[in-house]
């Protein structure tokens, strides 16, 4: 069997470029799953490992202030585990050489060592000392942000005194894996810093001497969650509870979820379709080219090599391409995966990325490429081997030709020769010539799917930023305010155009659902802010009842009409069922809202408001906030153009580097697929096209009945392609639908014209790779040899 | 007409066909290649075949050489029955005791000269060395060439080669020189004609070519899917005394 191994051999080196472009589809096959499932292992391993190592906790609690003792009323609780108390409060934080107001969140810790519950993994530094009540801790994004080290010093107004802070050492929590600041949807590293420091001076600071106002505990195992948060609820009530919640509420651990979500979707569900798409073209291009060596196969046979024989060679020369495909693939895959985990670790700060490739992801690819493959091989060998000899090494029998609907249309007298060639040949292999065209439209899907993430998400930002955010700034006070603040406001330095909001946060609750957001009081007649549907158009905001994101709506099981219970989780706690009015279909985030007059009467308060949005002069933006970061009611300004350049940046670093990698690979399938078609017809015509070029048909005519033929089938598979990619678009928005994002269903033509651009390309360059074969045509030996 | 026991009685018959019937389907056609062959093949001589095309002879040589399966009738190669074998014993047939020639050569383009006679040796039990078997047709000297490096005459010789290097108890030559001119052709059937002298091979050959027919021990032409008569030569002529 020798020799047959070095036909193997010489075989795959005369089929190089064929070979290599189905090696193409299989690595990108195999590639899409390494990526997707491997980012996806990667962030889910990550986060596992750190919040074991740093037994993060299960409940957590917000109040106003309880005193110590209650802590044992608390611990004695059926199904706590451990349970640690603490002081929690926002801080104003000065950089030295930055002017841009940052926000900052202060949490206790034990004086001079680890909290029991959400342990802190120190990257540089040490933990306060104890008694050293000006030491703290860092988060590590805003120490980069800022490259502050241990040993340097900053500001921090605490209750309006400036006090000076010696850095101590840099950390990273369970917490604030996903750090942001409570109004905030992405992170800036920049302008909110996470701090630690110990608890008696942060106590002392917030006037918190024996008392607290955070819980965090764990469960027993085995416990009802809900049960234990009921609890915790009614023992706390009459200490201004803002209600226990499990980590789902939990804001770094839900957006990481909704991370990890969402590559979950994406990772069933792209990798599912360019596999099946691979697995489609493998088995029909493996086919095809065993087929071309049919009469070899027949000599061999003659000779007495037996089926078996046949099966195992052209295994082999399949299972070869394979791994080779996949060992490109599982490569490119690992490496593109874990540049994507670094894209991940800017937003998830992990103490390390965990990452890994999994033997059994390596193997599904593999066996699901083979299977394919394989298939395709012994299908072809099959209907190869079936043959008896003598029939198989005889040419093809001429295949029947009829009138056809071209002759009974009449067509063939506005159609040149090469012309009415082209047209019998496609429709008279109608099976082959729907197999090639299925496989170029499939890629073309392929192209089609990856840009229409790109214009989603285009045309979210642009919806979020043109339609529903439209002001300049957006200041929010630190509490509620009575609403002549807003003259305040319309003073300050450039200030052109306030429109003032008053933000509630709640709990809403519909049967057994619940959701915890904030309910925004807006006032009629808006500017600054819009409201609007699925398809973007304006919603007014009636006088009285809710407005819930279709989200909300939809996680909450209501629709208009329906009545939601408001829990008010304010000072004044209380419980009102509110009408929903209408849904809203903004793109990002989840919110609800009413008229600032019906909220006011809700809470039974006068005109109150918590912050308002601006239309500033941008020349004078930085005098505006340098008067804002010395109004002490000022807690936080944000800035809306920079919001929508970091929500860019969010996607683009982490879904839509994927589905870059995903667009090449999608370009690179169409490319493999349609040259490898040419390659095949090419191959079944060679006889036809030299016996044409004897008759005495010029080289012209003969290449245009070929290249003729592979343009028609492009130009039939590319309205195909928008179809088959349009519809897999469509599923792609119905299971890619997150808290966080919502992709609109909207596919520009631009989106299409890409799509039928990669495959126009791909054909162009084949046919050049073809032109050079046409040239070489060797009319007397392709008539005298079988082969 | 067409007995078989018009030959040497001292022979031992080889193939006996029997009542061989073979029917294409082509399309809505049927087409009857053989209507009926009886023929026997005895050991060690060579018999040419000849006929028209169309009328039966390669699909009669394909049937015996275990290449295509027969629509009727039996063919009996030593104690076994071709028509009623199975695929995998018409495989160990062809590969134990049959060597083909084809009238185009069939080489595997990816190979040399001496790898395609190897490809078959390697499945052989008893084979000659590809280069002993290259030596005996006269091609010991472009053994590392590729199929496309060699003129017609020499793929031609290569391909004897191949089917002779096994040993076989029969070769069946389809238009061995069918592709060839004269001259070329005269050296190929010189090599068929001395495998068959010196190594007592039972030999066929099939050809539309009248000539050829004079180095046989027995000519059998057939016409219309049957044998039309058997000739039998007193007399074999030697390739070189031929001429077309």
């Amino acid at each position: 069997m020798r020799t047959l191994h070095r036909k193997l051999l010489r075989d795959l080196m005369a089929l190089k470029g064929q070979a290599a472009a189905i090696a193409v589809v299989i690595a990108g096959g195999v590639m899409t799953l390494i990526i997707a499932v491997t980012s996806l292992d990667a962030l889910t391993m990550s986060k596992e490992r750190f919040y074991a190592e740093s037994r993060f906790a299960e409940v957590f609690v917000t109040l106003e202030r309880a005193p110590e003792r209650v802590s044992d009323r608390l611990r004695a609780l059926s199904g706590v585990d451990r349970l640690e108390t603490r002081v929690e409060a926002p801080v104003r934080v000065e950089v030295p050489e930055f002017a841009d107001p940052i926000q900052g969140r202060a949490i206790s810790i034990p004086d001079g060592h680890q909290p029991e519950l959400n342990q802190l993994h120190i990257r540089e530094g040490t933990l306060p000392e104890r008694g050293r009540g000006e030491q703290i801790l860092i988060s590590e994004p805003f120490a980069q942000a800022h490259g502050l080290r241990a040993g340097d010093r900053i500001h921090a107004i605490i209750r309006g005194r400036m006090e000076r802070l010696e850095i101590s050492g840099i950390a990273l929590s369970p917490e604030w894996i996903y750090q942001i600041g409570p109004a905030d949807l992405l992170p800036d590293y920049e302008r909110f810093a996470v701090i630690w420091m110990n608890r008696q001076a942060l106590a002392g600071a917030f006037d918190m001497d024996g008392a607290f106002n955070s819980v965090v505990l764990t469960l027993q195992p085995g416990v009802r969650e809900a049960s234990v948060i009921e609890a915790l609820d009614e023992l706390l009530a009459p200490y201004g509870s803002l209600g226990a919640h499990g980590r789902d509420e939990q804001q770094s651990h839900s957006f990481l979820m909704e991370e990890i979500e969402g590559l979950r979707v994406l990772a069933a569900f792209l990798p599912t379709v360019f596999l099946a798409v691979s697995a489609f073209l493998l088995h029909v291009l493996v086919g095809r080219i065993i087929r071309t060596q049919r009469q070899q196969i027949a000599v061999l046979k003659a000779f007495g090599y037996s089926n078996a024989d046949m099966a195992v060679h052209y295994g082999l020369l399949t299972g070869f391409i394979v791994l080779l495909g996949s060992a490109v693939g599982v490569g490119l895959g690992a490496w593109a995966a874990s540049a994507l985990a670094e894209l991940f670790a800017e937003y998830f700060r992990f103490p390390e990325m965990a990452f890994r490739l999994q033997p059994q992801v390596v193997l599904l690819g593999v066996v699901v490429a083979g299977a394919a493959a394989l298939l395709g091989a012994f299908h072809a060998v099959y209907g190869a081997v079936t043959l008896a000899p003598a029939q198989a090494m005889r040419p093809p029998a001429p295949e029947t030709f009829r009138q056809g609907w071209l002759e009974h249309a009449g067509l063939q007298r506005w159609l040149s020769q090469p012309g009415r060639m082209i047209l019998r040949n496609v429709a008279r292999h109608r099976f082959k010539a729907t197999l090639s065209v299925v496989g170029i439209a499939l890629s073309a899907g392929l192209i089609l799917v990856t840009g229409y993430m790109f214009s989603a998400f285009d045309e979210l930002i642009d919806r979020q930023y043109r339609l529903v955010q439209k002001a300049d700034v957006v200041v929010h006070l630190t509490e509620p305010s009575a609403a002549h603040a807003v003259a305040g406001l319309r003073q300050q330095p450039g200030v052109q155009y306030v429109e003032p909001f008053r933000a509630v946060p709640v709990r809403l609750r519909h049967e057994r659902l619940t959701y915890r957001t904030a309910i925004e009081g807006l006032d009629p007649g808006l500017h600054l802010r819009g409201l609007i549907d699925g398809q973007g158009r304006d919603i007014e905001l009636p006088p009285e009842g809710l407005l819930l994101t279709d989200y909300l709506a939809d996680d909450l099981g209501v629709s208009a009409g329906d009545r939601v219970r408001v829990e008010v989780m304010e000072q004044h706690q209380r419980s009102v069922d509110v009408e929903v009015a209408a849904v809203v279909g903004e793109p990002i985030g989840v919110s609800a809202y009413m008229q600032r007059d019906a909220l006011n009467r809700l809470m039974r308060e006068g005109p109150t408001i918590t912050g308002a949005r601006l239309l500033v002069d941008a020349a004078e933006e930085d005098a505006l906030f340098t008067a804002l970061r010395n109004t002490p009611r000022v807690a936080g300004v944000g800035l809306i153009a920079e919001t929508e350049a970091q929500i860019r940046a969010y996607i683009e670093d982490t879904v839509l580097a994927f589905m870059a990698v995903l667009t090449v690979l999608a370009a690179s399938i169409a490319f493999a697929v349609v040259y490898n078609n040419a390659r095949i017809a090419f191959a079944e015509r060679v006889r036809e096209l030299a016996t044409l070029r004897v008759l005495g048909f010029t080289r012209g005519e003969v290449g245009w009945i070929l290249i003729g033929e592979i343009l028609l089938l492009t130009l039939l598979a590319i309205p195909l392609g928008w179809i088959i990619g349009t519809g897999l678009a469509w599923l792609l928005n119905q299971v890619y639908t997150l808290e966080m994002l919502r992709m609109p269903f909207v596919i520009p033509h631009q989106t299409y014209a890409s799509a039928a651009a990669g495959v126009g390309v791909a054909t162009a360059l084949s046919l050049l790779l073809i032109v050079r074969r046409l040239r070489r045509i060797d009319m007397v030996s392709a008539l005298k040899t079988v082969e | 007409m067409g007995e078989a026991g018009e030959a040497p009685a001292e022979r031992e018959v080889v193939f006996a066909a029997r009542d061989l019937v073979k029917i294409y389907v082509m399309g809505e056609v049927e087409i009857h290649a053989l209507r009926g062959v009886d023929l026997d093949l005895h050991a060690g001589e060579l018999v040419v075949m000849l006929g028209a095309s169309g009328s039966g002879k390669s699909t009669l040589l394909n049937i015996l050489g275990g290449l295509d399966s027969a629509s009727g009738g039996h063919v009996r190669y030593g104690d076994r029955d071709l028509v009623q074998a199975g695929e995998r014993a018409l495989t160990a047939f062809r590969r134990h005791h049959v060597g083909f020639v084809f009238q185009f050569y069939n080489l595997i383009s990816s190979l040399t000269t001496r790898e395609n006679v190897a490809i078959v040796t390697e499945i052989s039990r008893d084979p000659m060395t590809p280069d002993e078997a290259l030596a005996v047709v006269g091609l010991d000297e472009r053994m590392d060439h590729f199929p496309s490096q060699l003129s017609g005459g020499e793929q031609q010789r290569v391909a004897i080669a191949r089917a002779i290097a096994k040993r076989p108890d029969v070769l069946l030559c389809d238009e061995p020189t069918g592709a060839l001119d004269s001259k070329t052709g005269i050296r190929v059937l010189e090599a068929i004609e001395r495998i068959n002298r010196e190594t007592g091979t039972t030999t066929a050959v099939i050809t539309h070519n009248e000539v050829i027919g004079e180095m046989a021990d027995r000519v059998v032409r057939l016409r219309d899917g049957r044998v039309a008569d058997v000739e039998h030569n007193r007399t074999r002529k030697r390739p070189d005394e031929l001429h077309w």
